[in-house]
C-alpha cells in the first residue's frame, strides 16, 4: 500500500489543436485534445497536463472550451497552465474543470500570485512550473517561453515557491527539452533534495529507461512527457508495465473504459 | 436529485461531469429551499478550510446541512468538504467545523512529501455498501495536506498508508467522508459514486 509514481502526458494547445515543438520551437499540429486525452486517460495515464500556448484573448476562449470538454470525457486529474496571470484567470480554469494550474512567468514576476492562489484555492491545485538551464555553474530560471534569462537560481526559486505555497513543482530542463537524450537527472535531484513537496521531470524523455531514470536517480515523484506519447513511440501501457518490474510502485494499467 | 453545495469551491465541473455520465440527477445549489428539497447533499470542496467554512458560514449554509443532516438525509463529504464534517482543524490556526463526525484535522507530518498527491491505494475496514464492487487495493486519486486524525475507529470504512494511516472513506450513520476525489479515481471512483447514487434512490 503505497503512493505510486505518475506518468503525465503532456498536450500543448494552439488555437484549439496539439501541438510539439522542439526546444520551444517549429511547432506541429498532432490532433485532437480531447481525442488525444481520452486516448491517454483510457491507455492508463495518471494524469495530464494542458498548456495553452496562444497569445490572443479569443484564442484563450477557445482553451477554456477545451479544458470543459476534456473534464467532461475523463475521471483522471488533469493541470492547466499557459498565460495565467491572475487569481481570476485561475479560477476561471478551475471552474472549468481542471484540478490544478501550472504557473510559471506570472509566478516570477510576481510571486505573490502564488501565495494569493494557495489561500484562496489550497495550495494542493498551485503548481509552479520552471524552465531552467545551465548558465556557468548554476541553473537559471528563464521565462517568457525559454526566451529570458531572469540570472533567479532555479534551485533557490523553487525552495520560495514551495514557502509561497506551490503544492507541487514541473522542473523543465530547456536543454534537454524535445532532445529524446533523457531528463536532467542532476538538476531534478537536486531540486528534489532541496524541497519537500511533489516533483515532476519534464523535457528530455526519449526510451522508457529515461522515465526509470528520472524516478528512481532524478528522484522524482513523476515524469512528463509529450512528443514520445503523441507520435505513439512510448506506449504508456509497455512504459507501466517496464516501470512496475523496475521495482518502481505503479498504478497498474487494467481497464480505463470510462 | 443531489444537492451540490455551490460555496464557490474550485472544481466542482468534475463531479457534475462524473454524476452525469452515471445518469445521476444533481443540481450545483446555494439555496437553502433547494438543499431541502434534496434527497441527498454533497458538500465538495478544493481549497482552504478556513476559507470554506467562513463562505458556508455567510451563506448560511452551515445550519441548512446540520438540520437536513439531522433528518437522516445522507451527506457526502469530498475532500475539503469531508475535512469540514470534523469538530476541528489546524489548518490556518484552530478552527471549528461542521462537528458532524468526532476528531481533528491535523496536517501530514513533514517526514513525507506535502501534499499526498497521486494513486494510492485503498485499505478496506469495513465492506459497506458505498465500496460495493470496490476490492481491497483498488487505486484511488488523492490530493490533500491536511487528513483526519482522531476520528473515532468504528467510523474508518477504509484508509490509505502514506507514512500513518490517512482515512480515505469515513462513515457516520448518515455522514460519510471520502477524502480522494472519487470523480477523478478512474473506473473505481465511478463504481462508489455509483454506490452513492444507489444509497440515496
Amino acid at each position: 500500500m503505497t503512493l505510486t509514481k505518475r506518468i503525465i502526458p503532456c498536450l500543448d494547445v494552439d488555437k484549439g489543436r496539439v501541438v510539439k515543438g522542439k526546444k520551444f520551437q517549429n511547432l506541429q499540429d498532432v490532433a485532437d485534445p480531447v481525442d488525444l486525452a481520452k486516448k491517454y486517460n483510457d491507455a492508463g495515464a495518471d494524469e495530464l497536463v494542458f498548456y495553452d500556448i496562444t497569445a490572443s484573448n479569443e484564442d484563450r476562449d477557445i482553451f477554456v472550451d477545451i479544458v470543459e470538454k476534456v473534464a467532461a470525457e475523463i475521471a483522471i486529474p488533469f493541470t492547466v497552465g499557459g498565460g495565467l496571470r491572475t487569481v481570476a484567470d485561475i479560477q476561471k480554469v478551475l471552474r472549468a474543470g481542471a484540478d490544478k494550474v501550472s504557473i510559471n512567468s506570472a509566478a516570477v514576476k510576481n510571486p505573490q500570485l502564488i501565495k494569493d492562489a494557495a489561500e484562496k484555492f489550497g495550495r494542493q491545485c498551485v503548481v509552479l512550473a520552471i524552465d531552467a538551464k545551465k548558465v556557468a555553474d548554476s541553473w537559471h530560471v528563464f521565462i517568457n517561453g525559454g526566451r529570458l534569462d531572469t540570472e533567479l537560481d532555479a534551485i533557490a526559486w523553487a525552495k520560495e515557491a514551495e514557502k509561497l505555497g506551490a503544492g507541487e513543482i514541473v522542473i523543465n530542463a530547456i536543454d534537454t527539452d524535445g532532445e529524446k537524450n533523457g531528463y536532467n537527472l542532476v538538476l531534478n535531484k537536486a531540486i528534489a533534495e532541496a524541497v519537500n513537496i511533489p516533483i515532476v521531470a519534464s523535457g528530455g524523455a526519449g526510451t522508457i529507461q529515461h522515465f526509470a531514470d528520472a524516478l528512481q536517480a532524478g528522484k522524482a515523484d513523476a515524469a512528463l512527457a509529450a512528443s514520445v506519447f503523441h507520435y505513439g513511440e512510448i506506449n504508456i501501457r509497455d512504459l507501466k508495465d517496464f516501470l512496475q518490474k523496475q521495482g518502481l510502485p505503479i498504478r497498474e494499467v487494467n481497464e480505463h473504459d470510462i | 436529485m443531489i444537492a451540490i453545495i455551490d460555496y464557490g469551491a474550485g472544481n466542482i465541473k468534475s463531479l457534475q461531469f462524473a454524476l452525469e455520465r452515471l445518469a445521476i440527477p444533481s443540481l450545483l445549489t446555494d439555496s437553502k429551499a433547494e438543499i431541502e428539497k434534496a434527497d441527498a447533499i454533497i458538500l465538495p470542496g478544493v481549497g482552504a478550510f478556513t476559507d470554506a467554512m467562513k463562505q458556508l458560514r455567510l451563506l448560511g449554509l452551515d445550519e441548512v446541512i446540520k438540520t437536513e443532516t439531522a433528518k437522516n438525509k445522507p451527506l457526502l463529504g469530498i475532500c475539503l468538504g469531508m475535512q469540514m464534517l470534523y469538530e476541528t482543524s489546524d489548518e490556518g490556526g484552530m478552527h471549528h467545523g461542521l462537528g458532524l463526525l468526532k476528531g481533528a484535522i491535523r496536517r501530514i507530518p513533514d517526514n513525507v512529501k506535502v501534499p499526498h498527491m497521486g494513486w494510492n491505494n485503498l485499505d478496506i475496514h469495513q465492506k459497506l455498501p458505498l465500496l460495493k464492487h470496490v476490492e481491497n487495493g483498488e487505486y484511488v486519486y488523492f490530493v490533500h495536506s491536511y487528513y483526519a486524525a482522531e476520528g473515532e475507529p468504528e467510523d474508518l470504512v477504509a484508509d490509505a498508508r502514506y507514512s500513518l494511516s490517512i482515512p480515505a472513506v469515513v462513515q457516520h450513520g448518515n455522514v460519510i467522508g471520502i477524502q480522494f476525489h472519487p470523480e477523478k479515481s478512474g473506473k473505481t471512483g465511478m463504481k462508489i459514486l455509483k454506490n452513492f447514487g444507489e444509497m440515496i434512490s
